[in-house]
């Protein structure tokens, strides 16, 4: 198959050279689908307690989850490798140009794709454009029952409702490591902190880091064969790259 | 024996076309004063409203007040969880009755514009009651595309209003280029009503007292009918009527990119533009046919300026457009499926033997099977109840094609895990209160504004002629401008 980059095409290939700051790296043979990082995202990020009925019926609020799927009819049935989904901070992402707000923008400076929440009205065209389906929408003001209300984060914004969401890469961790290395007039180093996904991953499945920095974790795992990243050919030019049956 | 009297009738339709029958079966032969026909139309108008006219009226307030308004109420202080959206079915029946109401608000135009600019004389009495058909659906648009958005109190943001931050709406994206092609649509449409109402309005200004007077007056801008007065209205409608055709056929096509334009399969369709705007004068002809019926059935008078004829020729149109609409739907259906695309083929899969596969049956039922087993016939399509009925039958199918098009389709995309079905919730109640609104409106307007266009039936009266060559009569149209 032919790269878009070989295919000569100006604005792709820049795209292409220029995406990725920040990367992800998911090994799927070794999660084990314990969703410990979806845990420690909603409780990171301030992410709304739907409760049992709207969950039920597919109003569940995760910037991440772990899709289950299985081979084979019942009863030989096999189940494959679990597979965490969550925004995958497309160099080229459908969801941006569709919004007539400009809620969903493009970030240049961290090329990550951002929502700004006190910008969106809540047309929901970002959600449906998005091929990975990872956007969460606030279709209601959910009540947090005690004592959730003491563990919201401070760094992150709480969502009200009528307001589209999804996965920032964790943008408040990302900009207090920048702010501290700042002060501290350095570059932030690999490792010096990770995504709450990342970091509550008892198997160590999910790596992060700088995907422009060829000596860092996530790079050199990227590098490793057998890497795919999701609906490819698309363009979106994702930022998370997957390992499965390697 | 009846067959033989049969016989005798058909001859007598091919050959002996006497005079009496060309008055009986067309109002542009057949003549009234021009008092006479102010008067009719000023009855119909001011007749007093029977119990009947109440209770409907009152019912669908009652309706439009709690299911539309109350109901809405509720939807924006708790949020679009009553409705039925959720992942993956963002988009819900609100998108399904926005769409709708604007096909819907095509037909005024096509036959108005269209057939105003091509001089299809049978469109004379029905212009109006087509134009506000285009009014009033718009306005049921607007309200289903306000009632989807997740904070609708911001929806001004999606204008380009000045501000001190600079923050303009995002024009790459097709909801912008939507926005503004329906307020453009609104706009102009409701102008291009206005323009040939103002001699009516002033014929009933003249024939008016009280309050009714103070409102023809307002609205008749002080036309008195001088041959220059003439020549402006006539220059204005000229214009407006060419003008407005390319914005009917670009609004639908730019509703048409909201799912073209995005990123699904099944959406991404390249035919969709001129298979929306085919599908929005099926349902537009189908609702207009049925106004007219309704019209012709309730109001006083009204059997004089519509009758057989005019059904009979809205029948060969709603034909002709099923027929296109017949074409573009195996078009669209045929190219997605030959592109052997695995996401496309099990949409179209879900479409056919999913849960709600009973409704895209139904659709080609009321969409195809219906019409041409009905409309071919000319005897058929000249019964008013069977027109309406096929009408209501048609708009049927339509809502049913948009609601495939829009949660069905949607159910199916690239993550087979968020894949769920989509049960309404809200907007049910929300969608019939839209239905009820655009009956009242028309109600109210039937009861304020006369429906039919007297100067231009005068007009078309005063330019068509029977003439006799020996035993034949012909029919001469001279030409008027």
């Amino acid at each position: 198959m032919t790269t878009s980059s070989e295919l000569n095409m100006p604005e792709i290939a820049m795209a292409e050279k220029e995406a990725g700051k920040w990367g992800m790296v998911i090994d799927q043979d070794i999660c084990t689908g314990c969703q410990a990082c979806v845990a420690a995202c909603a409780m990171e990020n301030n992410i709304a307690f739907v409760g049992e009925e709207d969950s039920g019926y597919g109003r569940a609020m995760h910037w991440i989850r772990i899709e289950r799927f299985w081979e084979g009819e019942y009863p030989e049935v096999k189940m494959t490798n679990q597979q965490p989904m969550m925004c995958q901070q497309c160099g080229s992402a459908p969801c941006e140009p569709v919004c007539p707000a400009f809620a969903t923008v493009h970030s240049m400076a961290e090329s990550l794709n951002l929502q700004v929440y006190n910008r969106c009205v809540g047309t929901r065209y970002c959600a449906n454009n998005c091929p990975y389906q990872v956007r969460a929408f606030n279709w209601r003001d959910y009540k947090r029952p005690e004592p959730l209300p003491n563990q919201l984060n401070p760094d992150v914004t709480v969502r009200r409702v009528g307001v589209m969401e999804k996965c920032t890469f964790c943008i408040q961790r990302i900009f207090k490591a920048q702010d501290q290395a700042k002060a501290e007039g350095r570059e932030v180093m690999d490792g010096e902190f990770t995504t709450a996904c990342a970091q509550a991953c008892p198997a160590s499945a999910i790596v992060f880091g700088r995907v422009d920095d060829p000596q860092s974790l996530v790079s050199q795992l990227k590098e490793r064969s057998g890497g795919k990243t999701h609906l490819k050919e698309l363009g979106t030019l994702p930022n998370v790259t997957y390992f499965n049956g390697g | 024996m009846a067959n033989a009297k049969q016989k005798a009738e058909a001859h007598h339709d091919h050959h002996g076309h006497g005079e009496e029958h060309f008055r009986q079966k067309h109002l542009m032969l057949d003549p009234l004063p021009r008092g006479r026909m102010n008067e009719m139309v000023m009855e119909s108008m001011l007749e007093k409203p029977t119990w009947k006219f109440w209770v409907v009226a009152g019912f669908l307030s009652f309706i439009v007040v709690y299911f539309l308004f109350y109901k809405w109420g509720v939807l924006i202080a708790n949020g679009q969880g009553e409705a039925g959206v959720m992942r993956p079915d963002y988009w819900g029946i609100f998108l399904v009755n926005t769409v709708f109401w604007i096909g819907i608000s095509h037909a005024g135009t096509f036959i108005s514009a269209i057939l105003r600019v091509f001089r299809a004389e049978f469109r004379r009495p029905f212009t109006r009651a087509a134009e506000l058909m285009t009014t009033f659906g718009l306005v049921q648009a607007g309200f289903s595309i306000f009632m989807h958005l997740g904070r609708v109190w911001l929806a001004y943001w999606l204008m380009p209003y000045p501000n001190q931050r600079m923050l303009w709406p995002n024009l790459h994206s097709p909801l912008t280029w939507d926005l503004l092609a329906i307020t453009t649509y609104l706009l102009s449409s409701t102008m291009y009503l206005f323009l040939p109402l103002i001699p009516d309005m002033a014929m009933a200004r003249d024939r008016s007292t009280g309050w009714r007077k103070t409102f023809y007056k307002t609205l008749a801008l002080g036309f008195r009918g001088t041959e220059g007065e003439w020549a402006h209205l006539r220059n204005a409608m000229n214009i407006f009527a060419f003008a407005i055709i390319p914005v009917m056929f670009s609004v639908h096509t730019i509703v048409s990119w909201d799912f073209a334009a995005a990123m699904r399969p099944g959406w991404h369709s390249t035919i969709f533009g001129p298979y929306f705007i085919v599908g929005a004068l099926h349902s537009g002809m189908g609702a207009a046919v049925l106004v007219l019926a309704v019209i012709r059935g309730t109001m006083k008078h009204m059997d004089y300026f519509i009758r057989a004829e005019h059904f009979d020729a809205i029948g060969k149109l709603m034909l002709i457009i099923s027929m296109a609409w017949a074409y573009f739907f195996f078009n669209d259906y045929m190219v997605q499926w030959y592109g052997g695309d695995m996401w496309t083929k099990i949409m179209l899969h879900y479409h056919e033997y999913g849960p709600l596969n009973w409704m895209w049956f139904g659709m080609l039922f009321c969409n195809v099977v219906l019409p041409w087993a009905i409309l071919w016939n000319p005897k058929w399509r000249s019964t008013p109840w069977l027109v309406g009925f096929v009408g209501i039958a048609i708009n049927i199918g339509m809502w049913f094609e948009r609601y495939i098009i829009v949660p069905i389709s949607v159910t199916i995309n690239r993550m087979p895990f968020t894949w769920r079905q989509y049960e309404p919730g809200i907007e049910v109640p929300m969608g019939i209160g839209t239905v009820a609104l655009f009956i009242l409106l028309y109600m109210i307007a039937s009861k304020l504004i006369p429906l039919i266009p007297v100067w231009e039936v005068q007009e078309g009266q005063m330019a068509h002629e029977l003439k006799k060559f020996g035993r034949e009569t012909v029919v001469s149209v001279s030409e008027l401008e």
